[in-house]
């Protein structure tokens, strides 16, 4: 007998598991063969198209399309990975509301853009069925490279250096590689643990050791692996996550969104996992949605996202948005949390309304107080445990178009390098293109 | 809402709309249902001669070409003339007609090509009180091979002789239908017309492969490992088919013939430019076949729409006011000069328009900053291919420039007056200008 929406404090098993279960099927189910073919012919080919250069990776979008119209999406894929080794994954997870589908001509002109996440995810998933993985390895160089996190960055980084003949030391501090993608993602966007299945596929490629539960301080130093490898890639993501420096934010019930998200992913059984009657989420971004939308698919009564600032604002899309209001997450703007209501077990959080004065926001003074049993943190991450010696800009690992850090022999790419939206995408094209840079250094006399 | 009753050849039915002969108009029950759904007119299914009935293929009979999501384009096909027995076919044309006496039917009939066949069949079809026949002259498989349908259209001689036999044997109006598998549509409708035809009808099906197996190695469709080609029908024929009966429409020995117009009809728009055409009615197979017969429903209502909103109030007020726009190539005005514009507001910015012009024609489309593409009249020659390529309908027009504007690209004034190639300088055959 499940427990319900209305049993009081965090509780497991609110919901029967096979509610569970189909709560976390897949968001968008795959297209069919035929509905492939119809999607794939609305595509314009456009001359020099704008899906192409909105594309952090700059996937040749026209041309994927057209393969998989013809009857090839085997090689469509081939094309999307050639770019993107994370094809599958990015199929999944990508904005593409504000990326490849918004510069989309017939999002222009009708507002409804070709459907390339899915038609990507068609050729993914088809070619990665079929077992084969479609690169093969240069000749050995007899260079070696150490990449530190096996994230969407260090696996796109690790997967071109080992293409170019290079052997790589895939490292990570968790007891699984993938990074965000096996930790950070909301399960029903990675469902059959798809984020596992394309690490395992992607390794195919060979020459790549992945070394898991090892991280810089916690039996790796930067000076070691600069002395054992020819060249160093740091792709170790942002492991702090921001607190919201109020009083009581220890108490029972007050969590990290991202931890909770991990929690969700890794758990065998979800229906096992806790959540509040009453849950406030504090943030604006994907990982916040995420996280309040899971709540809600557990069973949570009521779920509600805090934002300080307005709707335009807000990080997350407005697809994400209404995908959380469709849900019965209610979305409230203009709002910061002022305290943390509770003695032991957080009880409320008190909430302030703001004003947004050239770009600075302030509280208006008028206080609204909410129910929480559970209330989860999701104001942002910061870099954590960037090694000594490294120029940091902006809380993140400063970097050159290349990929490049201040110090020689040293690359960094993703999260926690500077520039660049934190993407799952925009991480993979910086890992394939620090790759790059790293092969021309190692390769030229 | 307008009137659409149409008389051809004294055949009274209440709308152009008929049913070609071919699967939909086999038997009874198919043709019942049709009337029933609307259609103005049958052809019935070709008869042969009395005797054991032609066989079809026990395998696939119909090959396709698509467009996006499966619409289908074109259809090919390999099925004979009618396979049930002669005396089966005329029972149910006497009872249906006798059923439906206020729509047209017509009796399609291939026989051998000698004057008994002819003689024998004839009175037979005139019993069932049916409107009047076809002769099919036009099917270019099977029975092409024993020296009828194709074999015959492709020689005007035969046409004219049959046609002769039959106006001989039979008292109601006698209609040729001809093949579009020959060089010069012309030659086989005159031939038909000197044999006293009533009208011609025209086009049957095309020679046509419509693919191959690739694992097979074979034409499709395809039965035990091999294929053969078979006729080819539908919207991707009606180009032809348009130009075939403009031919014959304009055609100073056949000009003001009755002419009943086949090839992928598909809208009431197809059909009501058949007609400006030049044909006093139109027969349909291939929509029918793909859609069912309530088809006509649409064209109906469309066609009356169109005629109310031009003021038409009967068919004969538009049949034919095409025909005097077609003409030659070398008395088109080559005065007339137009520039390609782009509607920058209904531009969506794919640059198909500049793919085509740059890679495969005049270099006249920029690419500017913020995709702007822009025609450069320098270079526009008024191809219209950005036109056919855009993907937005009207948002890349031809306009004809002002006589006394100096046209960019050759630095001449426009002039005002009509000129062709026949006077042209560049023309050895030019004729001087009186």
């Amino acid at each position: 007998m499940a427990n319900g929406h209305q049993a009081s404090g965090v509780a497991a098993h609110r919901l029967p598991p096979e509610e569970i279960a189909t709560n976390f099927t897949d968001l968008h189910a795959p297209l069919a063969p035929h509905e492939a073919a119809v999607a794939a012919d609305r595509c314009y080919f456009c001359y020099d198209a704008p899906c192409m250069t909105a594309c952090p990776t700059s996937i040749d979008i026209p041309m994927f399309i057209r393969e998989i119209q013809t009857g090839h999406p085997e090689a469509a894929a081939r094309t999307i990975l050639a770019q993107n080794i994370l094809g599958g994954m990015c199929a999944r997870v990508c904005p593409t509301e504000t990326l490849c589908e918004e510069a989309c001509v017939r999002e222009t002109a009708e507002g409804s853009p070709v459907e390339i996440g899915r038609l990507q995810r068609y050729a993914t998933d088809r070619l990665m069925a079929s077992g084969v993985h479609p690169f093969t390895r240069a000749d050995a160089t007899g260079k070696t490279v150490a990449v530190v996190g096996a994230g969407p960055a260090g696996l796109a980084c690790a997967h071109r250096l080992a293409m170019l003949g290079h052997d790589v030391t895939l490292f990570d501090a968790k007891p699984k590689a993938g990074g965000l993608n096996e930790y950070g993602i909301a399960a029903y966007k990675s469902t059959d643990d798809f984020a596992a299945q394309e690490v395992e596929w992607l390794l195919k490629i060979g020459g790549i050791t992945v070394e898991t539960g090892k991280a810089l301080g916690a039996g790796l130093t930067l000076d070691a692996l600069k002395a054992d490898y020819d060249a160093v890639f740091l792709g170790i993501g942002l492991a702090g996550v921001n607190a919201l420096c109020l009083a009581g934010e220890d108490m029972e019930g007050v969590r990290d969104a991202v931890e909770f998200i991990a929690d969700l992913r890794q758990a065998g059984d979800r229906s096992a996992i806790a959540v509040g009657r009453n849950v406030v989420v504090i943030g604006g971004g994907m990982t916040a949605v995420d996280a309040a939308v899971q709540a809600k698919l557990l069973g949570a009564e009521t779920v509600t996202i805090a934002y300080r600032r307005d709707r335009e604002a807000m990080p997350a899309s407005r697809y994400e948005q209404d995908l959380a209001a469709s849900k019965g997450v209610r979305l409230m703007f203009n709002v910061m949390p002022r305290a943390l209501i509770g003695e032991a077990e957080v009880e409320g959080v008190m909430l302030e309304y703001t004003d947004v004065v050239d770009g600075c926001v302030s509280g208006t003074g008028e206080t609204l107080p909410l129910h929480a049993d559970q209330v989860f943190k999701a104001i942002g991450q910061t870099l954590l445990g960037a090694p000594e010696g490294l120029e940091i800009a902006g809380g993140k690992i400063a970097v050159d178009a290349q990929g490049r850090t201040s110090v020689a022999g040293i690359w960094a790419g993703g999260d926690c390098a500077s520039g660049g939206e934190d993407l799952t995408v925009t991480a993979v094209a910086e890992g394939r293109d620090a790759a790059m840079n790293i092969h021309e250094e190692l390769t030229s006399c | 809402m307008a009137d659409l009753t149409t008389e051809f050849l004294g055949i009274t039915s209440p709308n152009p709309f008929w049913l070609a002969s071919a699967p939909p108009t086999d038997k009874e029950y198919n043709v019942r249902r049709a009337y029933e759904a609307g259609w103005g007119g049958v052809v019935w299914k070709t008869l042969g001669s009395e005797g054991p009935p032609v066989v079809n293929v026990n395998g696939p009979r119909y090959g396709a070409i698509y467009g996006a999501d499966r619409r289908l384009l074109g259809l090919n096909n390999i099925e004979l003339i009618t396979d049930r027995p002669l005396q089966t076919n005329l029972e149910e044309i006497t009872r249906v007609k006798k059923d439906y006496p206020d729509r047209a039917l017509i009796v399609s009939i291939m026989v051998p090509c000698d004057e008994e066949s002819w003689k024998a069949i004839l009175p037979l079809v005139e019993e069932t009180g049916a409107d009047g026949i076809e002769l099919n002259f036009g099917c270019p498989h099977g029975m092409a091979e024993r020296g009828m349908g194709s074999a015959v259209g492709q020689v005007p001689e035969y046409i004219q002789m049959v046609t002769e036999w039959c106006k001989k044997y039979y008292s109601k109006p006698v209609i040729v239908k001809l093949t579009p598998n020959i060089t010069d549509i012309r030659n086989p409708a005159r031939a038909a017309f000197a044999g006293n035809a009533d009208a011609v009808s025209l086009i049957n099906t095309i020679n046509s492969i419509t693919s191959v197996d690739l694992d097979l190695m074979a034409p499709q469709p395809t039965i035990d490992g091999k294929g053969t080609h078979g006729g080819y029908c539908g919207p991707a024929v009606k180009p032809i088919a348009l130009n075939m009966v403009a031919e014959i429409a304009r055609d100073p020995q056949t000009h003001g013939k009755p002419i009943s117009a086949i090839g992928g009809v598909t809208t009431w728009r197809d059909a009501a430019e058949f007609m400006v055409m030049g044909a006093g009615n139109v027969q349909v197979c291939t929509a029918a076949m793909t859609y069912g017969f309530k088809v006509v429903q649409e064209m109906i209502s469309g066609l009356s729409q169109w005629m109310d909103e031009k003021g038409y109030s009967s068919t004969a007020d538009f049949i034919g006011q095409a025909v005097p726009n077609v003409t030659d190539w070398q008395h088109l005005n080559l005065n007339y000069i137009a520039k390609a514009k782009i509607d920058q507001d209904a531009c969506i910015k794919c640059g198909r328009c500049y793919a085509a012009c740059e890679d495969t024609s005049h270099q006249a489309i920029w690419m500017k900053e913020g995709r702007v593409f822009e025609v450069n009249d320098a270079e526009c020659v008024a191809c219209n291919l950005c036109v056919d390529v855009c993907p937005i309908e009207n948002c890349i027009s031809m306009e004809q420039m002002a006589p006394g504007a100096v046209d960019p690209r050759t630095g001449k004034v426009v002039p005002a007056e009509y000129a062709n190639w026949t006077t042209h300088p560049n023309n050895p055959a030019a004729v001087a200008a009186e």
